[in-house]
């Protein structure tokens, strides 16, 4: 299996061909079964594959599988092939087993579409996949930047997939003194589609460039030559490469300040954000850096701003998410939040500890964004949470999965997300105790947004009575993804144990031929009790975090009522998202649309239109001169003969 | 026998050429124009029979063959437009008939 | 003897040639002009002779002295008054230059003609080679052998050109279409269209 890893991505590229060519006319049971079965064969093969290489000698984990030359110019050779190693592998796992979960949620959630808007997400949801995992796999930065870009195009086409619907306004927020405060209205879903689109090609522009300045500097564009080369290039030209992926990273994954795209993203179907936030985009930012740990370890400077970058964006976007009225919007907001936390590992280094939060993460946030989804499935499409309440007792199932995502959003000791969480802030610890305790405050708003959020859609009594009555548990098809996904953010903590409890961290050894082949040799352990200590500290702030949220939601509401009106600037400033998007319309897109009219105006209108009509002016008066000699004479035609004939005869010669 | 010099005939032709062109440009008289073309080929065809001779070729004399055929021709058909331009313009003055003016 | 004929009729043949053309410019009648240009024709059809090509003499007699300048009388005596438009009334610009441009061509044409030798590939039809076979039987060979697809061609041309003059000048066609014209003028479409229709079926039957 480990040499025909190309099935992992020419599964769902045949789903894509059978779904997008002639989904319409098969059926929904087909382009479902299709659909789905194809990421499963990724999924069978890529399990397959990571069995076979765990058979191998650490040493041998990396299988280099070519498929045919792609590019060949000179001395630039790219080869269409995939390398398959423990990392690549654990991602292909992660991704295609996350995306098959989603994919069977989807049967059941887009069935109220017709077959072609069926057949045509199908087609999409698969060639989205396809392009993660070509991403994933890919052995060499052009093909990994061909899979990044794919990566964006179908973002593009997903979020704007609802497109005839037009911007969503969202009812003002009525504080208790009974002033309003307006929430900024829902993009729609093309202008979001565009929008991440855009967004995402700022940084995309930043990653070209380093994968031309590894060119013109390593002569190869293959990782292994690159990493084998690099300790000889200076640091600094290492630092300017590794910024320049950075900023590629920062617009895919939606760090600060590129993270505008993300939350509008919500516009798409939700399992298209569940995709997005949980498999196949946004990772893909962490993956590059964990890929590129060879570089960023020699780039201590370029490793400090990826771990500054996503403390702060972890902060940042976790205040946002305190205030959102979008059930959706909230979870987008902690995607940004955690992303920052898998930036701020690998910037201190620890790669394994960001791909564990990774795979958590994945768990965890795929499940609240499905559970979501049923959620609005019931409410048909209701996201308000204001609208909500109570809905505990209509849809046991959703509530039920939708708490342990939340317990393991919120780091509730011993869920998969307090150890992936716990790991990183260790780290940072280990790095710097400013970093840790950002992430540490982090993880405190964490836990209070997040039970916010579910307090208020699932606790308590309805608010929309009418909309509750509407309300049903969604069908088994959603529902069972939903259970597994809620087993695995229990569990998933299984996969990497902290140390301090006697037993292997598993994930961390797998990738640890990975990892600690170039890793420089560990700066200083922390004793056992500072590590039990931190452990304590962290799940102490989870618990505190449930707490203080079921105390200000569920029980003193007036409390919270209050507190809004006292500190009405802050949350001003908090639900229009610190105004980020609207300083980015102000500068870029009205900037853009000034110099644009310039352009149209000055540059296109004066003077390359000048130019064309004037030479058109030309060839029309220089006719209308020439006109006057076509006096209908036939003399004069004839005249006019005579003398031609007498030139060419003069001239033949005279010559 | 002593052969009148190739020369001599070239030049005649030279000379009726001339006659002819200088009288397609200054007569008005389509009818003319067209005898005037006639003379303008027939000094061609003359030069062409006196470099046939001088060169001992035939090919002079077919050209003038083919050149006569095509004269017939286009005499025919030019007087039949002369003659459909006349109901037209009740004229066969050039100056009259500007038909070509663009 | 015969040699020292040929030379005078050489001139008289062409100053009788030159002055005829120049009739047929300078005649006010075109009947004088069409006249000139028979003796001019008949001229050169002397000039042939001399230069021992007889065939050829014998079509310029035929085609252009007979038929051609018999159709220019005829067409003369059609056209009737219409035909006779003065020779030069004034001196414009476009005379002027016609005579110069005319100047200029024989200027050209006759300081080549008699300053360069005359050169090219020498043919294998020399006198002795046209005497023994006859001329005319060497240049029919010639037609009908290496030059067969011209004749063939040349004929469909005449074919050609017989169908475009009648064609031209057939009467019922004008006709039709001046009263397509007037109906059109008109407004009356349909009637213009049954008229068409109703020429058309005439003609057939």
């Amino acid at each position: 299996m480990l040499h025909s890893i190309w099935l992992v991505i020419a599964a769902p590229l045949a789903g894509v061909l059978l779904n997008g060519l002639l989904g319409r006319h098969l059926g929904r049971a087909f382009v479902g079964l299709v659909g789905v079965g194809s990421v499963g064969v990724s999924f069978v093969v890529g399990a397959l594959a990571l069995i076979e290489l765990g058979a191998l000698p650490a040493a041998e984990r990396s299988i280099g599988v070519g498929m045919w030359d792609w590019i060949t110019i000179g001395s630039l050779q790219v080869g269409m092939t995939l390398r398959a190693d423990a990392l690549s592998l654990w991602m292909v796992l992660v991704v295609s087993g996350v995306s098959l979960l989603i994919h069977l949620y989807s049967v059941g959630y887009m069935g109220h579409e017709d077959e072609r808007m069926f057949a045509r997400f199908f087609a999409y949801l698969n060639l989205f996949v396809a392009s993660m995992l070509l991403l994933v796999l890919a052995d060499n930065y052009l093909l990994l930047y061909a899979g990044w870009e794919l990566v964006g195009v179908c973002s593009y086409l997903l979020i704007g997939f609802w497109f005839h619907k037009g911007d969503e306004e969202q009812a003002p927020v009525v504080l208790v003194d009974g002033s309003q405060v307006a929430v900024p209205p829902n993009l729609n879903p093309p202008d979001s589609g565009k929008k991440a689109f855009i967004v995402t090609r700022f940084g995309d522009f930043g990653f070209a460039l380093g994968v031309f300045l590894i060119w013109s500097t390593f002569g190869t564009l293959n990782f292994t030559d690159v990493f084998a080369a690099a300790p000889q290039v200076p640091t600094a030209t290492i630092t300017a490469i590794t910024l320049l992926l950075f900023m590629g990273a920062i617009g895919k994954s939606a760090q600060l300040p590129l993270s505008v795209w993300l939350p509008d993203a919500m516009a798409g179907p939700t399992p298209v954000s569940a995709l997005i936030h949980a498999a196949t985009m946004v990772t893909a930012g962490v993956y590059m850096v964990a890929r590129n740990h060879v570089l960023y370890d020699l780039a201590p400077t370029s490793s400090l701003v990826v771990a500054i970058v996503g403390a702060v964006t972890a902060l940042y976007a976790a205040t946002i998410a305190l205030v959102q009225v979008d059930l959706k919007r909230v979870l987008a907001y902690s995607t940004i939040s955690q992303l920052g936390y898998m930036f701020l590992a690998v910037g201190v280094g620890a790669y394994a500890a960001g791909m564990f939060h990774l795979t958590t993460h994945a768990f965890f946030k795929a499940l609240l964004f499905l559970a979501a989804g049923s959620v609005m499935h019931a409410l048909h499409d209701v996201i308000d949470i204001r609208r909500m309440g109570g809905l505990r007792r209509k849809m046991p199932v959703t509530w039920l999965t939708f708490l342990v995502g939340a317990l393991a959003l919120a780091g509730f000791p011993l869920t998969a997300g307090f150890f992936s969480k716990d790991e990183i802030l260790l780290k940072a610890f280990e790095f710097s105790p400013w970093l840790w305790a950002v992430g540490l405050l982090t993880a405190l708003v964490t836990a209070l947004y997040t039970f916010r959020a579910l307090i208020v859609a699932f606790w308590g009594q309805p608010r929309d009575w009418p909309l509750y009555e509407k309300a049903h548990e969604s069908p088994p098809i959603m529902t069972a993804p939903l259970a597994i996904l809620a087993i695995l953010a229990l569990l998933g903590g299984l996969l990497g144990l902290p140390i301090v409890f006697g037993v292997p961290n598993w994930l961390s050894e797998w990738l640890a031929p990975i990892f600690a082949a170039h890793a420089p040799a560990e700066k200083h352990m922390l004793s056992v009790t500072t590590e039990w200590l931190l452990l304590g500290i962290s799940a102490a702030v989870a618990l505190v975090g449930i707490a203080l949220a079921y105390w200000l939601y569920a029980q003193r509401g007036d409390i919270t009522a209050r507190l809004t009106v006292t500190l009405r600037p802050i949350f001003v400033l908090l639900i229009n998202k610190y105004y980020l998007d609207d300083i980015y319309n102000a500068v870029f897109a009205r900037g853009g649309q000034r110099l644009a009219a310039l352009l149209a105006q000055g540059l296109d209108k004066a003077a390359i239109d000048g130019i064309v009509d004037g030479g058109a002016r030309l060839f029309v008066r220089g006719g209308a001169w020439l006109t006057q000699f076509e006096d209908g004479h036939i003399p004069h035609y004839a005249l006019g003969m005579f003398v031609g004939a007498l030139v060419l005869v003069a001239y033949l010669v005279l010559r | 026998m002593q052969d009148v010099p190739t020369t001599w005939f070239l030049l005649l032709g030279a000379i009726l050429f001339t006659i002819g062109a200088v009288g397609v440009l200054v007569r008005r008289n389509i009818l003319v124009m067209l005898m005037c073309i006639e003379l303008m080929m027939n000094a061609v065809n003359l030069t062409f029979v006196a470099l046939g001779r001088e060169l001992g070729s035939l090919t002079g004399q077919v050209v003038v063959f083919f050149t006569i055929v095509v004269a017939a021709v286009e005499v025919t058909v030019g007087l039949a437009i002369l003659i459909e331009l006349n109901r037209l313009y009740q004229t066969a003055d050039v100056d009259e008939v500007a038909g070509l003016k663009g | 003897m015969i040699e020292m004929i040929q030379h005078p009729l050489f001139w008289l043949v062409a100053v009788i040639a030159v002055l005829s053309a120049s009739g047929v410019v300078l005649s006010r009648n075109a009947i004088y002009s069409a006249l000139s240009l028979l003796a001019n024709f008949i001229m050169l059809a002397a000039l042939y002779l001399m230069l021992n090509a007889q065939f050829i003499a014998i079509v310029q007699v035929v085609v252009y002295a007979d038929a051609v300048v018999v159709l220019f009388v005829f067409v003369e005596m059609l056209l009737g008054a219409v035909g006779r438009i003065p020779v030069v009334e004034r001196l414009t610009p476009h005379l002027i230059v016609a005579l110069v441009v005319g100047f200029l061509i024989m200027v050209i044409v006759g300081s080549v003609v008699y300053e360069v030798p005359i050169g090219g590939a020498r043919g294998s039809a020399t006198q002795q080679a046209i005497n023994q076979a006859g001329q005319v039987q060497v240049l029919g060979m010639t037609l009908f052998t290496d030059y067969l697809l011209a004749v063939e061609l040349a004929g469909v041309l005449m074919l050609v050109g017989l169908v475009g003059a009648l064609v031209l000048t057939h009467q019922w066609r004008r006709e039709r279409g001046i009263r397509v014209q007037r109906a059109n003028r008109e407004g009356m479409p349909s009637a213009s269209a049954g008229a068409n229709r109703s020429s058309l079926t005439g003609n057939r039957s």
